[in-house]
C-alpha cells in the first residue's frame, strides 16, 4: 500500500514551478530521505504533502486521497515539521501544546505522551514560546506534531538546531513511525545523520526526484525528462 | 474559450478581429454624431444653460459603470461556482472599464455641480456618495487582483472582493438614502417631459453610444488579458524546463523515478 | 462547534492578555486620534462636543484597522496560518473565534475611547442602553466585516496598505449608521437611533454570514 504517490506532479509558487513533473512513491513501513541542494524542491514536496499546496498538474495521492480534488481531509493525519514552528510566539509553550493538540483533536494523555518523549522539561511549559531557544522550539513542534500520532510523517530538516539529545530523539521518532506501520519523509542535508535510519534515499534537483538506487538508475528510461503535462 | 488561437497568437499579439473592428468604427462614428448632436445640434437648457451637454457623458458613464460592476459580480459568481477562467478574466476587464467609468461619472458630474448646484460636490446628494464609495471599492477590487499567488489563488480571492463589492454598494446606497433622506439629484430626466424630443433622442443615444464603447473596451481589454494568461501557460513550460535543468550538473545520467519496481 | 469557536477565541485573547497589544497600543492610539481631533478642531468645545459620534466613530474605525492588522499578523507571525490549516478545525469555527476575539477587544477599545470622549469632548449620554446596544451591533460589524477582508490578505506582504483601502469603504454605512445612533444617543442629532441600531445589527449579521460562508476560501488560498 502506498501513502505517497506522486506522479508527473508541477506545484507552483506564485509563477514559479517549484516541482516541475515530480514523480515519488512512499509506501507504508518506509522513511526515505529526501536529499538535494537549497531551492530543489524538497520542502515544497512535503507541503504538497500535507496538502497545503495544490498540484497544478500531474497526479498525487496521499493517504488514498486525490490532492487535486481534496487537500482538506489528509492535513490533520499527517504531522509536517516545518522551518517555521508554527507555534504562537506570545504564548507559552504549554499553552502552545494545549491549544494546537486540543484544535487537532488530541487526548491530554497522547499530549502528555509526546512531550514526555520529546523530552520536554516541565520547568520550559510556562515559557513564552519567544524565550525559547531555536532547538527548543524545534522539539516544541515536533511534540506537537507527535501528539496527533500521524501517518505520515514530512520532516523538513528536523535535526537543525538540536543538540545532541535532541538528534537522537528525531532518529528515534523516524524509526519507531517507520516500524509502526507509517512512513516517513524527511529532507535533510545531514546525510551521514539520517541514513542510517531511514530505507532508501531519493536526490530531488531543479524540482524533479531522481532516484538514487542504482539498479533503478540503470533500468531507467533515459536523461531527459518529458513534457509535462498540463491540466486546464 | 476559443476566442484566441494559440501560438500565433502569442507572437502577433493582435486583441482586434473584424468584428471588434467594425464594433470599434461604429462607436467612433457614433461618438462624432453624439458631438455633434451633444453640442451642435441640441439647444442649451433653458436653466442649466450650456451645461446640460455634460449630460450626455456623464448619465452613459454612470449607467457603463454600474453596468459594468454588475458584470464584475456575474463573474465573480462564475469564478466561485465553476472554477472558470473565461469569467474571472471577464471580470478583472470589466471591473478596470467601470473604475474609468465611475471616474469620469464623478468628474463630468462635479463639473457640472459647479455652475448648477453652486458646488463641486454636495454631501446631501445619494447618488453621488454612492458612486464615489463605488469607485473607492472599485480600487480596493483592482489592488486585490494585483495581489501575489497563483492564477487559481488570485481569481478565488478576487471573485469573493468582487461579490462583495456589489453587496457593499447596495448596503451603502440604502444607508445613504436613508441618513439624508432626500436628494437633489436631478430625477431621471428621461421621464420628463420637459426635455425636448432631440435631447431625450441624444441622451439615448449617449447611453447606446456609451455601452458600445464598453463592450468594444470590454473584448480588447478581455483579449488582451487572455494573452496574458496564454503568455504566462507558455511562460510555465519554459520555466519547468529551465527548473529541470537546474539538476543537470547535479544529477547527470541519473534516472528520474517513474514509480519503483 | 461551539467549543472550536471558544479555542480558536481563547487562543487569542490569551496572546492577547500576554502581549498587550489592544490594550497598551491600540487604545492609546484612538485616544490619540481624539486629542488630535480637538488640536485639528481648535480645541473648541461647543465643536467637539457636538461631533463626538462622529470624531469617536472615525477614532474607533482607525483603531480597528491596526486591530485587524493584530488579529492576522497572529497567525502570519510563525506559520500559525498553516498550522491552523493542518488541525482539521473548521474555516467557519476559526472565522467566528477570531471574530469574537476580535470583537472583545475592539469594544474594550470602544469603553476606553468612550472614557476618552466624555473627559476630553465633554460628551454626555442621554439614552445608554440604545448607545451600548448601537455601539455592540457597530463593532460586531466592524469585527466581522474585519476578520473576513484580513483573511482574505492573509500573508500577503503589502497587506498592511491594501486593508485600509479595502475595508473603510465597506465600513463606511456603520460609520453612517453608529453616528446617527450615537447623536440620538448623546442628543447631537435628531435621528432614529433604534432604526439605525436595526440596521447596524443587519449589516453585523450579514458579514458574520458572508465570513462563516466565504472563510474557507479565503483561508485555503494565501
Amino acid at each position: 500500500m502506498s501513502v505517497v504517490e506522486l506522479e508527473e506532479v508541477v506545484v507552483l509558487l506564485g509563477r514559479f514551478p517549484a516541482l516541475a513533473g515530480a514523480s515519488l512513491r512512499v509506501d507504508a513501513g518506509e522513511a526515505v530521505l529526501l536529499q538535494g541542494p537549497n531551492g530543489a524542491g524538497k520542502s515544497t514536496l512535503l507541503r504538497l504533502c500535507a496538502g497545503l499546496l495544490r498540484p497544478e498538474a500531474g497526479s498525487a495521492h496521499v493517504l488514498d486521497s486525490d490532492l487535486v480534488r481534496d487537500r482538506r481531509s489528509i492535513r490533520a493525519r499527517v504531522g509536517y515539521v516545518g522551518h517555521q514552528s508554527m507555534l504562537y510566539d506570545d504564548l507559552t509553550v504549554g499553552e502552545n501544546i494545549r491549544f494546537w493538540g486540543r484544535a487537532a483533536g488530541v487526548s491530554d494523555a497522547q499530549q502528555r505522551a509526546s512531550t514526555d518523549r520529546m523530552q520536554i522539561e516541565d520547568r520550559l511549559f510556562d515559557v513564552p514560546v519567544n524565550r525559547l531557544s531555536a532547538g527548543q522550539r524545534r522539539r516544541t513542534a515536533i511534540a506537537v506534531a507527535a501528539a496527533r500520532r500521524p501517518e505520515l510523517w514530512l520532516l523538513d530538516e528536523p535535526h537543525a538546531g538540536l543538540d545532541q539529545g535532541g538528534r537522537d530523539l528525531v532518529d528515534g521518532l523516524i524509526t519507531d513511525a517507520a516500524a509502526a506501520g507509517g512512513a516517513v519523509l524527511v529532507a535533510s542535508h545531514e546525510l551521514d545523520r539520517v541514513e542510517p535510519v531511514v530505507d532508501r534515499r531519493v536526490t530531488v534537483a531543479g524540482g524533479v526526484v531522481y532516484e538514487q538506487d542504482p539498479q533503478v538508475a540503470n533500468r531507467a528510461d533515459g536523461t531527459t525528462p518529458e513534457e509535462p503535462h498540463h491540466v486546464e | 474559450m476559443s476566442v484566441v488561437e494559440k501560438p500565433e497568437a502569442r507572437r502577433g499579439g493582435v486583441t482586434g478581429s473584424r468584428t471588434t473592428r467594425l464594433l470599434g468604427l461604429t462607436v467612433l462614428a457614433g461618438i462624432g454624431l453624439l458631438l455633434y448632436l451633444a453640442f451642435v445640434a441640441t439647444d442649451p437648457d433653458a436653466t442649466q444653460k450650456d451645461a446640460v451637454r455634460l449630460m450626455y457623458i456623464h448619465v452613459p458613464s454612470a449607467l457603463v459603470a454600474y453596468f459594468a460592476f454588475t458584470v464584475t459580480a456575474i463573474g465573480s459568481v462564475m469564478v466561485l461556482i465553476k472554477r472558470s477562467v473565461w469569467w474571472d478574466l471577464v471580470a478583472g476587464a470589466s471591473a478596470e472599464i467601470g473604475t474609468l467609468a465611475a471616474a469620469l461619472t464623478l468628474i463630468t458630474g462635479s463639473i457640472w455641480g459647479r455652475p448648477i448646484w453652486n458646488t463641486w460636490w454636495e454631501w446631501g446628494d445619494v447618488r453621488l456618495l454612492t458612486t464615489l464609495v463605488l469607485f473607492m471599492l472599485a480600487l480596493g477590487y483592482l489592488a486585490v487582483r494585483r495581489l501575489e499567488g497563483t492564477a487559481e489563488e488570485r481569481a478565488k480571492r478576487a471573485a469573493v472582493v468582487g461579490l462583495l463589492l456589489i453587496v457593499n454598494v447596495v448596503i451603502v446606497n440604502r444607508s445613504v438614502e436613508w441618513w439624508n433622506n432626500q436628494t437633489i439629484h436631478q430625477e431621471s430626466t428621461i421621464a420628463e417631459a420637459a426635455i425636448e424630443d432631440l435631447k431625450a433622442f441624444t441622451l439615448f443615444f449617449s447611453i447606446v453610444v456609451g455601452l458600445g464603447a464598453y463592450f468594444w473596451m470590454l473584448i480588447h481589454r478581455f483579449r488582451l488579458a487572455w494573452l496574458e494568461r496564454q503568455d504566462e501557460r507558455f511562460g510555465l513550460d519554459e520555466a519547468i524546463t529551465r527548473r529541470r535543468a537546474e539538476a543537470d550538473e547535479l544529477v547527470g545520467d541519473g534516472a528520474r523515478q517513474g514509480g519503483r519496481a | 462547534m461551539l467549543s472550536e469557536i471558544l479555542l480558536v477565541a481563547g487562543k487569542d485573547l490569551r496572546i492577547e492578555r500576554r502581549s498587550r497589544v489592544a490594550i497598551n497600543q491600540v487604545a492609546p492610539f484612538s485616544i490619540l486620534v481624539l486629542v488630535l481631533f480637538g488640536f485639528a478642531l481648535d480645541a473648541d468645545r461647543a465643536t467637539l462636543t457636538n461631533f463626538t459620534p462622529g470624531l469617536y466613530w472615525v477614532a474607533i474605525l482607525l483603531a480597528s484597522i491596526l486591530a485587524i492588522h493584530r488579529s492576522v499578523a497572529v497567525e502570519a507571525g510563525e506559520g500559525a496560518r498553516e498550522g491552523l490549516l493542518l488541525t482539521g478545525l473548521r474555516p467557519a469555527s476559526v472565522f467566528l473565534g477570531k471574530a469574537a476575539a476580535l470583537i472583545a477587544q475592539i469594544l474594550v477599545v470602544a469603553g476606553v475611547l468612550l472614557g476618552g470622549v466624555s473627559i476630553f469632548y465633554g460628551a454626555s449620554i442621554d439614552d445608554g442602553l440604545l448607545l451600548v446596544t448601537a455601539l455592540v451591533g457597530a463593532v460586531v460589524g466592524v469585527g466581522a466585516a474585519g476578520t473576513l477582508y484580513g483573511a482574505l490578505l492573509g500573508g500577503q506582504r503589502t497587506r498592511e496598505t491594501v486593508l485600509p483601502i479595502l475595508l473603510l469603504p465597506v465600513l463606511s454605512p456603520v460609520l453612517i449608521g453608529a453616528t446617527r445612533a450615537f447623536g440620538d444617543a448623546m442628543g447631537t442629532v435628531a435621528a432614529d437611533g433604534w432604526a439605525w441600531t436595526r440596521g447596524l445589527y443587519g449589516f453585523a449579521a450579514l458579514y458574520l454570514a458572508l465570513g462563516v460562508v466565504s472563510h474557507g476560501v479565503m483561508m485555503e488560498e494565501n
